[in-house]
């Protein structure tokens, strides 16, 4: 098979490690040979993070470059815009609509873009976009955006649910296990 | 079969040294490289593992390890290599007893660095074998061999990692781990003193082991020629092989080198011969370009790919075929997004003083770093570790006495115990009048959180002695040293001020644990009162995470404030509220 690609993008301290490694236990308890890049030090400091997972008979890059993703899993709003240039012809892409306003817009140097949703649909792409942390809240934990989210791709993807929920058991925080199982289901179902 | 996991090259390296029988591990921390040395932790037994103070004495203390008998591992990132480079090119004429091993993490397109070194030039310059593995699985392969020929050889070997090697997960076969007696140990001046004497045969015998080196790097399984289409053929290494490998696929050969030094010269000739057009892609350095033009080789390398920064499979397709991807771009400009102190960040109220007080403010690694960026701004220099005190004597020596009164030196406490005692001694010693700023979160931040030699806990969490900091400035010779809680930005700018005045060396420790510490004591988020804010925007200055202005009035994300009131502190009108409830019990409606 080829290789599928997959980004998640968000902003420093949103969890995408931990999704990052929820992901990558299912495609390795499914067989797969995978890679998945992650970003650590300076840029999690509430930077514009990206996380790559690959998977297929053989991976050789572990990144994703402009143009080759077929899903890109937006933990924030405005990041999905900016990595837009990622998705490959035809790809997909799971957008939480949640804001965060970046230092720029903060301070009033910059202003946050307006109708980003609209902006992506319009460049002809295929979305679904929810309010993950809304959903994380009803779970219990507003912390577990990441997994709400997680829920979601595992719907694209298509692999046993099972996998999924052994993988949230193996890779989550005990204390945050009975939450990040509601935050999963919630997601699948949106 | 051993059991198959996804492991981040890092965890693999530090797989490999347990599989390899590995008993000493001594390393600081510094992304990316960070996560091995933690990863040895779980070896706990079979394993001392320990943060060292600095990158010089984590390798000092391996090098004795190695001389012990053991084998035993440092892991550093690239500029920490020029930390340890001082026993690593001595440690090199000596060679090893136990395996010696060392990884160095480099950090093209400097995602967290201060500069883009390419650490085979280190290499080169120590007469050191340097092996580059290209996934997890050559991490773990690569450095379980990496002792065996550093044994063979009597040599320390290095292995060069980059960002993407080091933090990207991979699938990993775990093997066993070796059962290694300990080998005696023998006093043999000739081969461990290193004074002239004893150095000068030392070298002969680093020129006869380099000969052996090339001779093995020409036969080496780690470097792979791997035959397709003959019309293109790239040498690689490491992640510019994933990168080639996906964008040509079956349209090139390709020479795989693991073995990056010595270069080998007989197989990049038969390399050459099979293929009509030569590339060499290279991240960084044109290393392996200039040894193949040095053996009249026509390759096409830097002159093509790029001279700055990481590369990717898409910069190999456009420059080698010249294609693109097809990709949909968004219609308008986007706000960066740049990393920032994080909400509760201890050096907030810190840096935000030292904007207000608009002093020269020279800096030094960490996250306080950040504080160098707008809307704080407040940061005039960031060097390397440790520049930040020894730094700031030379700047007021320079400006011969007129900014005395007005710079201040930052460091942060670890980075002070890894470098900045030295640098404050010779403050004292100089008769320097400087002021230094000891930024103390009681923790290795940016890294992640590791433990240091001041906060009482070592690498497992268990308690260990601690360096007492304000009776380590006395004993450095600085008589006046306060304590100061940024939180408390009044007092804070009271006690700088007075520092700044005095006509005498001084240290200000500006001491909060970091936020993201476990234990961090959250208070309640604070609150906009709407009524009372003015939106005249002054608390943004703070540059918070946490607030944000819509509609001429700031609110705050009650998901990041933990409450830390800096931002309060500056607000005229009085519109923040100690807590939401506060808020609502004020019935704004």
């Amino acid at each position: 098979m080829n290789t599928v690609s997959i980004m998640f993008v968000g902003v420093g301290g949103q969890g995408t490690l931990l999704a990052s490694r929820i992901v990558g236990n299912v495609l390795l308890n499914k067989g797969f040979d995978a890679k998945v890049s992650e970003v650590h030090g300076m840029s999690q400091r509430g930077g514009s993070v990206t996380t790559y997972v690959k998977y297929g008979d053989k991976v050789y890059s572990p990144i994703v470059d402009k143009g080759e993703a077929d899903y890109i899993v937006a933990f924030e709003l405005m990041e999905a815009a900016r990595w837009v240039e990622y998705l490959k012809k035809g790809g997909k892409m799971l957008i939480n609509t949640q804001q965060l306003s970046p230092m720029p817009v903060i301070t009033g140097a910059a202003e946050y873009n307006s109708d980003v949703i609209d902006k992506i649909k319009a460049l002809g792409i295929d979305v679904i976009s929810l309010n993950a942390l809304e959903l994380a809240e009803q779970a219990g934990n507003d912390k577990s955006v990441n997994v709400v989210m997680m829920g979601v791709l595992s719907n694209e993807l298509g692999f046993d649910k099972s996998l999924w929920t052994d993988a949230l058991r193996e890779c989550s925080p005990k204390a945050a296990l009975e939450s990040n199982e509601k935050a999963f289901e919630l997601g699948v179902n949106v | 079969m051993g059991k198959k996991t996804l492991m981040l090259g890092n965890h693999a390296i530090a797989r490999g040294c347990y599989e390899a029988g590995v008993t000493v591990v001594s390393s600081y921390p510094g992304t990316p490289s960070t996560e091995i040395t933690f990863a040895m932790t779980q070896y706990k037994g079979d394993i001392h593992a320990e943060w060292a103070v600095n990158e010089k004495v984590g390798c000092e203390v391996v090098v004795g390890a190695s001389i012990a008998g053991a084998r035993a591992f440092t892991g550093m990132k690239h500029v920490g290599l020029n930390v340890a480079s001082d026993p690593l090119y001595t440690a090199s004429y000596a060679g090893v007893n136990g395996g010696l091993v060392l990884a160095i993490a480099d950090d093209p397109g400097m995602h967290s660095s201060q500069n883009e070194q390419d650490s085979r030039r280190h290499a080169i310059a120590s007469k050191c074998l340097m092996l580059e593995p290209a996934d997890s699985r050559e991490c773990l392969e690569f450095t379980k061999k990496a002792f065996d020929l550093s044994e063979e050889f009597d040599v320390p070997v290095l292995i060069r990692l980059s960002t993407r090697i080091s933090h990207s997960q991979g699938i990993v076969e775990e093997g066993e781990r070796i059962k290694r007696d300990l080998p005696d140990y023998k006093k043999d001046a000739s081969k461990y003193v290193m004074m002239p004497v004893f150095a000068r045969g030392r070298r002969v015998f680093v020129d006869e082991r380099d000969r052996k080196l090339v001779a093995y790097a020409e036969k080496s399984p780690f470097n792979v020629i791997e035959d397709n289409n003959s019309d293109i053929g790239v040498i690689c290494a490491g992640t510019t092989y994933q990168f080639s490998r996906e964008a040509l696929g079956d349209k090139a050969s390709y020479l795989k080198l693991g073995v990056v030094n010595p270069l080998p010269v007989e197989l990049i000739k038969e390399f050459a011969k099979k293929v009509k057009k030569l590339y060499v892609a290279e991240e960084m350095d044109p290393i392996i370009e200039q040894h193949c033009k040095a053996i009249g080789l026509e390759v096409i390398g830097k002159d093509l790919f790029p001279t700055i920064g990481e590369y990717s499979q898409g910069i190999i397709r456009e420059k080698v075929l010249g294609e693109v991807k097809e990709h949909s771009v968004f219609p308008e400009a986007i706000p960066v997004r740049p990393p920032v102190m994080c909400a509760g960040c201890s050096h907030r109220g810190l840096f935000t003083v030292l904007g207000k007080l608009g002093v020269m403010v020279n800096g030094d690694i960490g996250c306080y770093t950040l504080g160098a960026t707008p809307p704080l701004s407040a940061m005039d220099t960031t060097i390397c570790m440790g520049a930040g005190v020894s730094s700031l004597h030379g700047f007021n020596k320079g400006r011969q006495g007129d900014y005395e009164n007005r710079a201040v030196g930052v460091v942060g406490d670890s980075t002070f115990i890894h470098s900045g005692i030295t640098g404050l001694i010779n403050i004292a010693y100089s008769k320097s009048n400087s002021t230094i700023i000891i930024a103390d979160n009681t923790i290795t931040g940016m890294t992640g959180g590791q433990n240091t030699p001041a906060n009482g806990l070592d690498i497992y969490g268990d308690s260990a002695p601690s360096v007492d900091i304000e009776t380590m400035c006395k004993a450095c010779g600085i008589k006046r040293v306060t304590v100061v809680d940024p939180s408390d930005m009044a007092e804070t700018e009271r006690v700088l001020r007075q520092e700044l005045d005095a006509n005498e060396p001084s240290v200000v420790i500006s001491r909060k644990p970091c936020a993201l510490l476990k234990g961090f004591v959250k208070n309640k988020p604070v609150a906009v009162d709407p009524n009372k804010c003015t939106g005249c925007r002054v608390c943004l200055k703070v540059g918070c995470p946490a607030l944000s202005y819509k509609d001429k009035k700031v609110s705050v994300n009650k998901n990041l404030c933990v409450g830390c009131g800096v931002c309060g502190q500056l607000c005229k009108p009085a519109a923040f509220a100690d807590t939401v409830s506060a808020i609502d019990n004020g019935g704004n409606d």
